[in-house]
């Protein structure tokens, strides 16, 4: 199921400002790959053109590869809607969609590829999907409730479980935790370490200790200068890039936050 | 209808199962799909000796979103094919509504434009016998920009004075009555305003009173929630640390209001009077039961006697139904659209040229 | 009642920098208390002048189609058929726009080049623009003859079904005409609430849409239709509440008759506005304060539809 990204020589433009510039690099599959950097780096924005989110944005567009495992998401004639329903998305806001229930949130995006799934399938495809996001046994018993009346980590946590629902092979976080109190961070944070058995997880964060905790490797992004286009300073294993960076920018980005 | 021009190339592979792309419609389909439609509609129609515009864009638009749906379905499957179809929909339902616009202004400016002349526009109709080839319509502009004029004395004042209140003043409970009696007092129809001016009249001057001033009156309550609703908006767009920075100066209340709040959003309140006035310019039935529908000569008298307007001038030409009634009614349509459109204009011009930098 | 001198509440001034804050805001309180006012005597005289005519109606006002009032004595007269025509012609008006205004704000959102979307926008501003006596001269001059052959095909073609049976109207004034005339000054009433609402739709959802594999229009159904719901319904009851009251399109099209007809292609039906406008001219012994009940009906349709509207709408809000 989880799938390699190779991604070679990808700049990212809004309009004629060229934000991202030259990215090179391989996300491992059944791995958490951690990007970190200052705000404003592109980190945020190179994620979204792994699964062409970007495009959403009036004026943004790519240039570049970016392979899953052998197919170009840019190639000629790639849809899209095809690719998104590969590479999922999970946002900084929780954002369950609140005219429906938990069970139609989670369910919603399946439908939309298979729209005469039976009662009993649907059924299944809920209590998986939610089993997978930890978090059946606390809404079991109202899944026609909406989902608007969870707490943010509940809600965080079903907007996970409305992704995997779509069986991607690919999961991008975008600072997932970064609304939440810490017991909920803890709680996707573990939910994270069980997803990486099935998927390839790519997740920003700003919260080092967490990149630390979760992930196996990391990359760490920069501006060039004010003004200047983000690029991909380093990237390695965690515990590597945390102990030894080999560049002196990454050592100092990582010592001046962690004191 | 056309079959052959387009045939969607590529080869009918299914989606693969890992495969981000399938098989689609070339980029081009739309474009060359739409043309050779309208061109072959239009052939058949020709030959068939049928050709009508209107026609002729139905039977494009339902050729194109039959083949494209078609097409779409078999090459690229259902989910696209009803993206497709609902793309079609919305860019229709666009252009249907501007095929009215464009209608109503191309008749108007084509049946309106022959009698559109200066003569038409310095006489009145004194003296002149309906099917008269004579005439114009000098009495009923002396009359809409006298009852104009007075709506816009009364309800400029009660308008943006209500607005300074809700704004400034109210707090609450009557804040609240305020704001929901001026929103239902937007939905008044133009008619029961004329209605509410002939009971006032009768109560006050007995029946038979028909003057230009009971015509303003009507307007006026048309306009003033117009006016307070505009208004209210510019007025919540004046920074609150500008009308702090006075009261910190010890600048009382009132003085702050009309010294720096009123001014800063000067620009605003012109753009919505004016959007206003565009608005209450064109009624009809109020003035009909008001202002009367029968005057013929120049009237400048809003407190005695019947007076003409421009919408009642139409109005009462269509009435009598002859050829010339009509010229002279879509003549006099073409006046009233273009004062209606310089004012829409010039309040937008003024809106954009004086909008404060920050409320962008 | 008429100009500027607002009733000045002034209560004795407490400081002698005072008086122009008292008198000014005394002034602004005036012009609100003076709008409550005015809607109060709206009513009032509306109900007033109603009276005589309703006090001395031997028929019963509510369920009578006939109209005779214009007499000394014992008038005759109610507003059935012209409340089921004001209904149904508003109806269709609500049937015919709401879809395609709905059409138009996503196209204006979602669709259109976001460069052009603004200039779109403004074209549809313009159609509310133009006064209702220009539409109701195109709707006789030009639409109305435009549509007879269609009314033709659709009596040859749907007669089956009631509301087409024919023979179709040879002048084109129906119903129907007027009905799609107020549609379109309708339109940008609806399109205008539904543009707001679909412009609030956060981003977060639709991305959330768009980020499991979702096309433009499965986006815009699973996210933006159920969030902007509330704002098209209450858009469409202002437009309702705006046909329900129109008069020069009605009175100028269509050629009535005061009797309840399901007929849409041939001519007959009346609105009470469009019954007003043309009767008032020649009303004599109780016909004006016939006609002033027959508005007052008018006046509580309109008013409990857009105070509906005004409700859907807010409780809406509320809830995004």
């Amino acid at each position: 199921m989880a799938k390699r990204i190779d991604v070679s020589g990808l700049h990212v433009y809004y309009g004629d400002f060229l934000a991202v510039e030259d990215v090179s690099m391989t996300i491992e599959p059944r791995s958490v790959t951690a990007f970190i950097g200052s705000s404003g780096c592109g980190k945020s924005t190179f994620l979204r053109t792994l699964n062409r989110m970007h495009e959403v944005t009036p004026g943004a567009y790519a240039r570049g590869k970016v392979l899953l495992d052998d197919l170009d998401i840019y190639g000629p004639d790639v849809d899209p809607v095809l690719v998104r329903s590969e590479v999922g998305m999970v946002f900084q806001k929780a954002n369950p969609f609140p005219t429906m229930s938990i069970y139609d949130n989670v369910i919603a995006g399946a439908k939309l590829n298979n729209r005469r799934m039976s009662r009993s399938e649907a059924d299944d495809l809920v209590e998986e999907s939610l089993r997978g996001a930890n978090l059946w046994e606390e809404v079991k018993d109202r899944l026609h409730k909406p989902g608007s009346g969870l707490s943010g980590g509940q809600q965080q946590r079903l907007c996970i479980a409305r992704a995997t629902a779509v069986k991607p092979s690919v999961l991008l976080m975008d600072e997932p935790c970064s609304a939440l109190d810490p017991i909920s961070t803890l709680a996707i944070e573990d939910l994270i370490h069980q997803l990486k058995e099935d998927y390839t997880i790519v997740i920003v964060t700003h919260n080092m200790q967490q990149a630390a905790r979760v992930s196996d490797r990391t990359a760490f992004f920069n501006l060039a200068g004010p003004g200047k286009p983000g690029r991909l300073i380093e990237m390695g294993e965690t515990n590597q890039m945390f102990t030894r960076p080999e560049k002196k920018e990454t050592e100092n980005y990582i010592t001046g936050r962690f004191g | 209808m056309s079959t052959t021009t387009t045939q969607p190339p590529g080869p009918e592979t299914g989606p693969t199962e890992a495969a981000l792309r399938h098989a689609s419609l070339p980029r081009y389909f739309p474009t060359a799909l739409l043309a050779s439609c309208a061109a072959v509609v239009a052939g058949v129609l020709l030959a068939f000796s049928s050709f009508g515009a209107i026609l002729w864009a139905l039977l494009t638009a339902a050729s194109y979103v039959v083949i494209t749906v078609t097409a779409s379905a078999r090459v690229e499957g259902g989910r696209k094919a009803t993206d497709r179809f609902v793309t079609s929909l919305v860019y229709g339902c666009f252009l249907l509504a501007i095929a009215p616009l464009v209608s109503v202004l191309w008749t108007v400016l084509r049946n309106g434009f022959d009698r559109f002349d200066g003569y038409f526009l310095s006489v009145s109709m004194n003296g002149v016998l309906p099917s008269m080839d004579a005439g114009g319509v000098y009495h009923a502009i002396v009359g809409t920009l006298a009852i104009t004029g007075m709506a816009t004395l009364i309800s400029v004042p009660i308008g943006v004075m209500t607005a300074v209140y809700l704004v400034e003043y109210a707090r609450g409970r009557i804040k609240r009555v305020i704001t929901f009696f001026v929103d239902v007092m937007t939905g008044i129809p133009s008619i029961v305003a004329g209605l509410f001016v002939v009971a006032l009249w009768m109560v006050l001057f007995g029946p038979g009173h028909t003057n230009g001033a009971a015509g303003a009156i009507s307007l006026a309550v048309l306009m003033i929630p117009v006016v307070v609703r505009s208004s209210e908006e510019m007025l919540r767009l004046v920074p609150r640390d500008l009308r702090e920075a006075s009261y910190a100066l010890g600048v009382p209340r009132w003085r702050t209001i009309t010294r720096v709040v009123l001014p800063t959003s000067a620009a605003g309140l012109t753009t919505g009077i004016m959007l206003a006035i565009a608005r209450v310019i064109g009624e009809t039935a109020p003035l009909i039961l008001t202002a009367g529908s029968s005057a013929v000569s120049i009237n400048w008298n809003l407190f005695d006697g019947q007076m003409m307007s421009l919408p009642v001038f139409i109005y009462s030409q269509v009435r009598m139904g002859g050829a010339v009634n009509y010229e002279r009614a879509w003549a006099a349509a073409l006046t009233l659209i273009l004062t209606v459109m310089l004012l829409f204009f010039l309040a937008r011009m003024i809106g954009r040229a004086f909008a404060p930098k920050s409320a962008r | 009642m008429t100009t500027t001198d607002a009733p000045q509440a002034a209560p004795p001034p407490t400081g002698r920098r005072r008086i122009g804050d008292t008198v000014f805001a005394g002034l602004a309180r005036g012009s609100g208390l003076l709008i409550l006012l005015i809607l109060a005597g709206v009513a009032a005289f509306l109900i007033i002048q109603a009276w005589p005519s309703l006090a001395a109606n031997t028929a019963n006002f509510l369920t009578t189609q006939e109209w005779d009032a214009n007499v000394r004595e014992n008038p005759a007269f109610g507003v059935a058929a012209l409340a089921f025509g004001t209904v149904l012609a508003a109806a269709i008006a609500l049937l015919l726009a709401t879809p395609v205004a709905v059409g138009i704000a996503l196209f204006i959102v979602y669709y259109a080049p976001r460069r052009v979307a603004a200039v779109l926008g403004y074209l549809v501003d313009l159609l509310a623009a133009i006064p209702s006596v220009v539409y109701g001269l195109w709707g006789i001059g030009f639409l109305a003859p435009q549509l007879v052959p269609v009314f033709r095909g659709m009596t040859e073609y749907l007669g089956w079904i009631p509301l087409f049976s024919g023979p179709a109207s040879t002048s084109g004034r129906t119903i129907l005409t007027a009905s799609v005339v107020l549609a379109v000054m309708i339109l940008p009433i609806i399109t205008a609430m539904s543009r707001d609402v679909f412009r609030q739709v956060p981003q977060g959802h639709r991305e959330a849409a768009l980020a499991m594999g979702a096309t433009r229009w499965e986006m815009i159904r699973l996210a933006v239709l159920p969030f902007g719901r509330s704002g098209v319904v209450g858009g469409a009851m202002l437009g309702l509440g705006r046909a329900l009251g129109e008069t020069m399109a009605v009175a100028m099209i269509l050629s009535p008759s005061l009797a309840i007809s399901f007929d849409l292609l041939r001519s007959g039906n009346q609105t009470i506005a469009a019954h007003i406008a043309l009767q008032y001219p020649e009303a004599t012994g109780y016909g004006v304060s016939a006609l002033i009940a027959a508005g007052l009906v008018l006046f509580a349709i309109t008013l409990a539809v857009n105070m509906g509207a005004r409700y859907i709408v807010a409780r809406g809000s509320k809830e995004a």
